[in-house]
């Protein structure tokens, strides 16, 4: 028969293609399609085998459920979609529903000549993604690969946050300079953020297509390592059972914490099912995701953290990125939740279980995409900013800064819980801007949040640390951030740890830069989970391992974008601009352009703005950025040589008197991009 | 016979089948899914459905004939059976198989047995029409005609 298909053989004795499917057959979508149908009624059987292969889809039929999960286990990515009776001798349909949901997550269609509502239901509750009664017509075989891209869909939309922010940084750093001129006034940036919202739209869908036929390997979740899980799992308690310690507890190389996290959201949903718990995504998001804001938190401190570690170059940037960009994005995705509750105790304490990022650190282990480093930075940044930003020898000053906002984490957080935060936030934000004015002085807790004391140099990291950890506490020395790359990344692994301690981790990491500084002053202030931080060395050693370093890809923006993008599941593009990295943006680019500066931050808000979260932050960032610097001298201790402190600092105080605050959501709206100086 | 004739016995034949409700639209499903690839699908099917279902009955009778009914088991082969014989379009044996899954599950023996009888005639009405079918389709052939499709 001719099908019609060119690369498929359609064997009806079960070839099975190792390809993904939807890359083999992009153009007689969906032909192709490899289906496994399980059913102990040879008539059936048949009958199905028939029908699909008319559907010009690749079937393979079983009438044991035994030999089809070996079928499935032995080719684990054989197989796009299962299509399995109710009633069969051997095993429970219901039963071989939930094995193939929990070992090779594949979307299962449940059949049966039982049509009563508690079968249907029980289909439901198990996980099924569709039931179909028998007799089956051909017409409702003909649709089934609306499954298989459903759930290719959720995925993505998990993961795609990081890839449109690898996509982004990485065509960020491609596009040309020319309109990253950020000398001009807001239309420049405004300009620049549309543009760039274009360009993160293309990027998520070539991004979408790229992984469809990258096909992310699945981890192969099999008998033994289930039961290693399991162990886990029950030696942790079902409640404490979190990510990271689940993997520490398995101890099985190559498995990352985003596999743990997603199995454990199955075996959950498993458990209820068990339990007789009805399902709620959101609750069941809710045990996972422990704090919202502790996850976002840290995605933001990561973002921070990260960025040092790439500015250090030491990290990779689109690891990080992507982790973070993912953790958010599972955030934001998972639930409601994922949106940073304002939490200044501390954005950063991980108490609970970050599931996003272990979710993070699949994608970042598997996404092969440049990752965009740095969340909530200006995903308008332009890459050649962030090549200078990150270029620039103050990216140590940054990681510095981040250190020290790290020491600042809570008022770092709340700032970022704010920028992040779409809703809401606006007087936290408000709040926020209040403590960065009063920050303004050098010798005071710029940002209001972070009462510890500063180190000398009161860099701006100040004002980074506020914007979320992104950026380092600015009052801190500067401080290398090569060194910490490492420690930072562990502490964006780190799920557990204040995000306080994360700043440590750089700290800890004793590089021996100045951040040792830092250090002291910030182990004044936290206490402990330095260790932690380091202890995620495996965590990052196995992301360096997977992303060739790009010390140039410090994706502010990207990061920024992907951050904003897990929160908001907006524009990937957009970010919930910390302001912090904001300002490392206009700084860093300050840097470059001299009086530049500004415009990415204020760009970094348009994009933000983009997502209908922020308004041209620039502005906003530009006012907390000054108020964070106050003095000319806290900049230049941030910025020792290349950065044109005076300018910036300058620039700043010009933002921070044309700015006026705005009440919005984050508490920058309001801010106009023409109203920054540069 | 001539073709022609045949053609329209045949024809005859299956709208009777269809009219009588021995078979509905299922079955066309099956006739519709044979192609040249596949040109006896429908034989093919059928002769699944034969086999499958004659197993089917004589387990029914032997459950049946336990001094202790085994009524679950009883239930999942008339539940089996109602699959492949909705699958293929013997209609008529599925709607057997309703009542004889409220009686399994009322657990009343005579009431099954009374089932199960009726579901073997019904089995054995469809047996003999479908393999006249069959043959008369062989006729056709035989005698260079095509087998005229149902609509």
């Amino acid at each position: 028969m001719n099908l019609g298909v060119g690369s498929v053989v359609k064997n009806m004795s079960g070839a099975r293609c190792s390809v993904s499917w939807k890359s083999n057959d992009n153009n007689q979508f969906p032909a192709g399609l490899r289906v496994l149908v399980v059913d102990d009624d040879p008539t059936c059987l048949r009958i199905l085998e028939k029908m699909l292969w008319n559907c010009h889809y690749e079937v393979t039929k079983s009438n044991r459920a035994e030999s089809a999960l070996s079928l499935l286990r032995e080719n684990r990515n054989g197989f796009d979609i299962v299509i399995s009776d109710v009633h069969m001798p051997d095993m429970d349909g219901f039963k071989l529903l939930e094995h193939v949901g929990l070992e090779m997550d594949l979307p299962v269609i449940m059949m049966s000549a039982d049509d009563s509502k508690d079968v249907v239901m029980k289909g439901v509750t198990h996980g099924a993604c569709d039931y179909l009664i028998k007799p089956v017509r051909i017409e409702a075989l003909k649709n089934i690969w609306q499954h298989v891209i459903r759930k290719k869909k959720h995925e993505w939309k998990d993961k795609d946050f990081d890839q449109s922010a690898t996509a982004e940084a990485g065509d960020r750093q491609q596009k040309p300079p020319e309109d990253v001129d950020y000398s001009s006034s807001a239309n420049e940036g405004g300009n620049w953020k549309s543009s760039k919202r274009r360009k993160e739209e293309e990027d998520e869908t070539e991004e979408r297509d790229d992984s469809s036929s990258l096909k992310k390997p699945r981890v192969v979740w099999s008998v033994e390592l289930h039961q290693q899980f399991v162990q886990a799992v029950n030696q942790l308690g079902i409640d404490k059972a979190v990510p990271k310690k689940i993997l520490e507890l398995m101890n099985v190389p190559g498995l990352t914490r985003e596999n743990v996290a997603s199995h454990l959201q199955k075996y959950r949903l498993y458990l209820r099912r068990l339990s007789g718990v009805s399902q709620h995504p959101n609750g069941l998001n809710n045990s996972f995701m422990g704090h919202p804001e502790a996850t976002y938190g840290m995605s933001s401190f990561n973002g921070l953290e990260l960025q040092a570690l790439a500015a250090t170059g030491q990290l990779p940037a689109q690891s990080l990125a992507t982790l973070q960009a993912a953790a958010l994005g599972r955030s934001a995705t998972k639930a409601a939740i994922s949106m940073p509750l304002v939490d200044q105790r501390n954005l950063f304490s991980f108490e609970n279980p970050k599931l996003r990022f272990p979710e993070g650190q699949q994608q970042l282990n598997n996404s092969n995409k440049q990752i965009n480093l740095l969340h909530g930075i200006p995903t308008t940044m332009e890459p050649k900013q962030l090549a200078d930003l990150h270029q620039s020898s103050h990216s140590p000053s940054f990681v510095a800064m981040n250190m020290q906002g790290n020491s600042r984490v809570q008022q770092n957080n709340t700032l970022l819980m704010h920028m992040s935060q779409q809703q809401q936030q606006q007087p936290s934000r408000a709040q926020m801007l209040n403590e960065t004015n009063n920050g303004s002085q050098v010798s005071r807790p710029p940002l209001s949040m972070s009462q510890q004391p500063l180190s000398s140099n009161g860099i701006p990291g100040a004002v980074l640390s506020r914007s979320g950890g992104i950026v380092a506490n600015v009052r801190g020395p500067v401080y290398s951030p090569v060194s910490q790359a490492s420690p930072m990344v562990d502490f964006s692994l780190n799920q557990n740890t204040e995000l306080q301690n994360n700043s440590f981790p750089l700290v800890s990491s004793d590089s021996g830069m100045s951040t040792m500084t830092s250090k002291r002053m910030l182990q004044e202030e936290v206490n402990s989970d330095i260790r932690r931080s380091r202890g995620f060395p495996s965590d990052y050693n196995m992301f360096d391992e997977l992303h060739p370093q790009k010390s140039q890809d410090w994706g502010l923006s990207s990061v920024g974008s992907t951050f904003n993008a897990s929160h908001h599941s907006t524009i990937p593009g957009t970010l919930d601009i910390s302001p912090s990295m904001l300002v490392q943006q206009g700084i860093s680019s300050m840097k470059r352009n001299g009086q530049n500066g500004i415009s990415p931050i204020s760009n970094a808000f348009s994009s933000r703005e983009e997502s209908g979260n922020v308004n041209p932050m620039g502005g906003n960032l530009l006012t907390v950025k000054a108020e964070q610097l106050p003095d000319a001298s806290y900049q230049s201790s941030f910025f020792p040589d290349q950065f044109g402190q005076d300018d910036l600092m300058s620039a700043l105080l010009k933002q921070q008197e044309s700015v006026g605050p705005v009440e919005t959501e984050f508490g920058f709206d309001g801010y106009a991009l023409d109203n920054l100086p540069v | 016979m001539e073709v022609g004739q045949l053609q329209r016995s045949f024809i005859e034949y299956m709208g009777s089948l269809f009219n009588e409700g021995f078979l509905d639209a299922q079955f066309s499903q099956l006739q519709q899914l044979q192609d040249e690839s596949n040109p006896d699908f429908v034989v093919e099917v059928v002769s699944l459905f034969f086999e499958d279902s004659e197993r089917l009955l004589n387990d029914l009778t032997m459950a049946l004939d336990q001094p202790n009914v085994d009524f679950k088991l009883v239930d999942a082969h008339v539940h089996q059976l109602k699959g492949s014989s909705s699958s293929i379009g013997a209609q008529r044996v599925k709607n057997c198989c309703v009542p004889f899954r409220n009686v399994c599950e009322e657990q009343n023996t005579e009431a099954c047995l009374r089932c199960l009888q009726q579901i073997k005639q019904e089995y054995l009405l469809v047996k003999n029409k479908l393999q006249t079918l069959f043959e008369l389709e062989q006729q056709i052939v035989a005698a260079g005609g095509a087998i005229p499709m149902m609509q």
